[in-house]
């Protein structure tokens, strides 16, 4: 095993002035040969399964690069987990170390060895220990339910990143999830430098800072892209690659995006924590094409009950924890409860089975309704939820947050809802809507659901 | 309230597309062609304006057929 990929060989190979930096920390990539962000203490984390409780983004990517092929397992903790999360987390994963970046007392996890990790980087009096095929713990986002741990390895991971030239890569999203995790890897692949937003920073300064130092590749969910546009800073940065992952790329948006951004390629993957990354769109359109059913190759797609199911070879191995039902089917392929309707010859997202509104035995996924207030020339985000009825059981609502230009009114919900009722059947046109000046999305980049 | 459930009803019928029939004395609410959709939205938005859902009320029992019974059950719950 000693001869296996590790992150902190993967980067040694460049040797010129690569860093991963946020608004708080800047750290150089060639720093790893001698130095850690754990000190001595690395030594200590060898054949570990370490949980990762660190706040700063720049800190915990520090200790990623230092922990792989040194540590066991790593178990990426997003930041705001409570302490019984962590603990479950803990216990599910045969935790015996814990590295943190706190100034305060680490979280009460009982473990045998304790780190903090921090910047910069100290000094190393030992070549680091580099030998273990480690296991990468991630969670699920926990779109329907709390979140399940699945096991990853550096190859899992890496194996749909093909070789690319050095970028500035940028990301909205937290590298703790399997979407910003991505790009993190794909960064350190192409030897390229990483520019993270820092949590709870807004956008507004995030985009400063990427715009500042001309980054040229950034990634973030659909949501995260809504608020670029709401912000009105968008041309703060002029990428020359624009990516969307982790929810459904409309029309709206992409089309949005194609004019904030007229020379930028622009790409809407799909992936998924357990299924791995299952492919990219560059055409510019919505859904993906459907003969993409019939390839071939390291991932292959078919839809089951409406449902896409994903065989791939850089999906996760398998789900940790007592009682989980198994990660893939007998023909290893993975469920990923994303609904796909065919309309000609592409396939669209519609929503997920998990997030259905049942109005009077009439199913509306939420997304499909939020598609059609998105393409209304008055709206730029929206959300669609179940109110509970009486009678039905259950109506559709809709939060909208208009464009600068256009006033909450009377008239501009009669006539959003005038366009709802052309476009929908009856059951799926929102009963009411409420007028909004932003929508909450999660730490994880995606819009914040209800329930 | 009569009136504020008689503007609600023409708003949906409009929405809906349903054609009311006159809306005089003590209306049948079987004859305004509404199925079960228009109703949801009337309750919610009546729930909107009042505060209050009357059909998910502990004392609810029976759905109202007339006009003067469904304001009667919003004057009941005001209270």
């Amino acid at each position: 095993m000693s001869d296996a990929p590790n992150l902190s060989r993967l980067i040694s190979a460049g040797t010129d002035r690569r860093v991963i930096a946020t608004r708080d920390y800047t750290f150089p990539l060639d720093g790893f040969v001698r130095a850690s962000s754990l000190g001595p203490s690395l030594m200590d984390l060898e054949a570990r399964s370490v949980i990762l409780v660190v706040r700063d983004m720049a800190k915990a990517a520090a200790a990623l690069i230092d922990l792989d092929g040194c540590a066991r397992r790593i178990v990426l903790c997003p930041p705001g987990w409570d302490v019984s999360r962590l603990a479950s987390a803990a216990r599910d994963s045969d935790v015996d170390a814990l590295v943190y970046d706190d100034e305060d007392a680490p979280p009460p996890i009982p473990v045998d060895v304790v780190a903090r990790c921090g910047l910069p980087l100290r000094e190393l009096n030992s070549p680091r220990p580099a030998s273990h095929e480690t296991e990468w713990i991630l969670p699920t986002s926990g779109t329907s339910g709390p979140p399940k741990l699945v096991v990853h390895t550096l190859r899992s991971l890496t194996g749909a990143i093909a070789d690319a030239p050095p970028r500035l890569w940028a990301t909205f999203y937290d590298i703790r999830r399997y979407g910003g995790l991505q790009i993190f890897l794909r960064a350190l692949s192409s030897r390229s430098s990483l520019y993270l937003g820092a949590v709870e920073e807004s956008v507004l300064s995030i985009l400063a800072r990427f715009g500042d130092v001309g980054v040229t590749h950034i990634s973030g969910t659909p949501s995260h892209w809504r608020k670029v546009l709401m912000s009105g800073a968008g041309r703060r940065v002029d990428p020359d690659y624009v990516r969307l992952s982790g929810e459904i790329a409309d029309s709206a948006l992409l089309s949005a995006l194609r004019a904030l951004y007229p020379r930028a390629a622009i790409e809407h993957a799909y992936a998924s924590t357990e299924a791995g990354v299952v492919f990219a769109v560059n055409d510019g359109k919505a859904g993906f094409p459907a003969s993409w059913l019939e390839r071939d190759g390291s991932v292959q797609m078919k839809i089951v009950d409406g449902s896409l199911r994903v065989r791939s070879n850089w999906r996760a191995m398998r789900f940790l924890g007592e009682n989980t039902s198994p990660l893939a089917d007998e023909d290893g392929f993975v469920d990923t409860g994303d609904i796909v309707e065919w309309h000609g010859d592409r396939l669209y997202f519609v929503g997920r089975r998990g997030g259905i509104i049942n109005v009077g035995g009439a199913k509306v996924h939420p997304e499909e309704v939020e598609a059609v207030l998105n393409a209304h020339a008055a709206v730029r985000a929206s959300r669609a939820f179940a109110r509970t009825n009486s009678i039905t059981g259950a109506l559709v609502f809709a939060e909208v947050v208009l464009r600068d230009e256009h006033r909450a009114d009377a008239a501009c919900e009669s006539d959003i809802l005038g366009a709802c009722r052309a476009r929908l059947p009856r059951h799926m046109v929102p009963a009411g809507l409420r007028f909004v000046s932003d929508l909450p999305i999660t730490e994880g980049g995606k819009l914040a659901r209800r329930g | 309230m009569r009136s504020i459930i008689l503007d609600e009803i023409r708003t949906i019928a409009l929405d809906q597309n349903k054609e009311l029939p006159e809306l005089i004395g003590d209306v049948d609410l079987q004859g305004l062609g509404f199925d079960s959709l228009c109703f949801a939205i009337l309750f919610a938005r009546l729930e909107d304006i009042t505060g209050r859902d009357p059909l998910n009320a502990a004392n609810f029992t029976r759905f109202p057929s007339t006009m003067s019974e469904l304001i009667a059950l919003y004057e009941e719950t005001v209270v």
